[in-house]
């Protein structure tokens, strides 16, 4: 395979164009399942939430403005092919170039502050960005993308649970996180489950799973099982709508696992608005 | 049925609302959030003056988006309310009539609310380029350094909210 080069300002270009599409129109998965979530939902409180929900998305789209208010810290996985080259600038500098214009040009807020316990200073560009970055064989540069609002980030939680905990243990842990954040996050919420791996490979799968379409399972039946249980059982909590009461508490559940140390099985529980914004970009 | 809601509140109004009361809410609301309501608050904690008066207002905690050309202001939808329940006493004891959020508040909040006759409505969360459509302006009134989290004064029109916990401390927010 030859070295491809790819010009900093494509880069920039194609990430400024995934975060203001990502902030206007919500995915097919989204839409559908509130559709869904509508028809099914027998609270009047919770079908009228539902109804509204739906309108702003026709709204946002139609007008492309933001979804929410809260367009989020911009997140990016990127599998950055081996064969390529970076001209006129850096990958980092590119990236973090693409969030700048999007949240300016796009009208989309600007969110972040520069530190976290001191200034707390707003950077005025929502820059930076958090950037998860693997080398893969290729000449291509693929990202998956998000936009994760805080009044859901903050009722996330990761616990080190242990091996004797088992299936029980991982149900519980993320039964009491829902539970914990009842009407607060945005419900229906959808949940990103990470098991295994060490503290923050927990995390980081947790939020790949918050992007990943609700309208697709876990690979291995056995998770795929767990995430319809999961879903079945956080919709009888009856939270619903707004927090308002209803049956639609969560839209999907979706389950990232990886491979662990013999003494642990850490699980982290990362909790998604209804407005759960992903997209992808190849280039 | 909808209430339909003059603000600024009167007593008289507060105490006919109950929790579950869907209301469409006409008037005047300042806003504020997290960074404003620390600044409130420590000026209360020192004694001094606040930049805004906050006697008989109902605040709206919500941090806009910017305004596109020709609109009024960006999506607005309401944050997290819990966040505001170290401050929101202090700022009741002050006058404050009636807040505009999402999700629980503390019960300290909510005894608070009951002693100075408050009345907490909720927003629909993440519904904020609808919920825009009902605030017709937008001007600073205190700490433009802070951006979105400055305190803005809305000019609403009908704007959708439902009384979540009345100021005799019912919800009907479902919680664990």
């Amino acid at each position: 395979m030859n070295i491809r080069q790819i010009n900093a300002a494509e880069i920039t270009s194609a990430v400024k164009k995934l975060f203001m599409d990502m902030n206007y129109h919500i995915g097919k998965d989204i839409l559908c399942a509130l559709e869904t979530a509508k028809e099914n939902e027998t609270s009047p409180i919770g079908k009228n939430v539902l109804d509204q929900l739906l309108e702003n998305h026709r709204i946002a789209s139609s007008e492309e403005v933001p979804i929410c208010q809260d367009t989020g810290m911009a997140i990016l996985f990127v599998e950055y092919g081996d064969h390529v080259v970076i001209e006129n600038g850096t990958f980092e500098d590119a990236v973090q170039e693409g969030v700048r214009q999007a949240y300016i040009d796009g009208y989309l807020r600007k969110s972040v502050v520069s530190d976290p316990v001191f200034e707390r200073v707003n950077t005025k560009d929502n820059t930076p960005a958090v950037i998860y970055t693997t080398i893969v064989s290729g000449d291509k540069i693929k990202i998956l993308g998000g936009c994760k609002g805080f009044g859901s980030e903050n009722m996330s939680s990761i616990k080190m649970l242990t091996p004797s905990a088992g299936i029980e243990g991982v149900k519980k842990f993320i039964m009491d996180v829902v539970k914990y954040a009842g009407p607060n996050p945005c419900p229906p919420i959808v949940v990103g489950v990470g098991i295994g791996g060490t503290f923050e490979k927990a995390a980081m799968l947790a939020k790949k799973a918050t992007l990943r379409p609700i309208d697709t399972h876990n690979p291995d039946s056995r998770y795929a099982q767990l995430e319809d249980e999961l879903l079945d059982e956080i919709n009888k909590t009856g939270f619903g709508p707004a927090g308002l009461g209803g049956k639609t508490t969560a839209l999907g559940v979706n389950i990232e696992t990886y491979p662990t140390h013999i003494a642990g099985m850490p699980v982290a529980v990362n909790i998604c608005c209804h407005a759960a914004r992903h997209g992808e970009t190849e280039i | 049925m909808i209430k339909k809601i003059k603000l600024p509140l009167t007593d008289d109004v507060i105490k006919d609302l109950r929790a579950g009361d869907s209301v469409l809410l006409s008037g005047s609301v300042i806003t504020g959030r997290d960074a404003a309501h620390k600044r409130l608050y420590e000026l209360i904690e020192k004694g001094e003056p606040l930049p805004v008066n906050i006697e008989g207002e109902v605040i709206y905690y919500v941090g806009p988006a910017p305004a596109k050309p020709g609109h009024a202001v960006g999506p607005a939808g309401p944050t997290s309310s819990y966040r505001m329940d170290k401050y929101t006493p202090a700022l009741l004891d002050r006058g404050l009539k009636g807040m505009i959020g999402k999700g629980a508040r503390s019960q300290e909040v909510i005894d608070s609310m009951v002693k100075n006759g408050v009345v907490y409505f909720a927003a629909i969360g993440g519904a904020a380029a609808l919920i825009s459509k009902s605030i017709k302006s937008s001007e600073i009134l205190a700490y433009e350094d802070l951006g979105t989290e400055a305190i803005y004064r809305f000019e609403v029109e009908d704007f959708p909210a439902i009384v979540v916990i009345d100021s005799f401390g019912k919800s009907v927010l479902v919680t664990s």
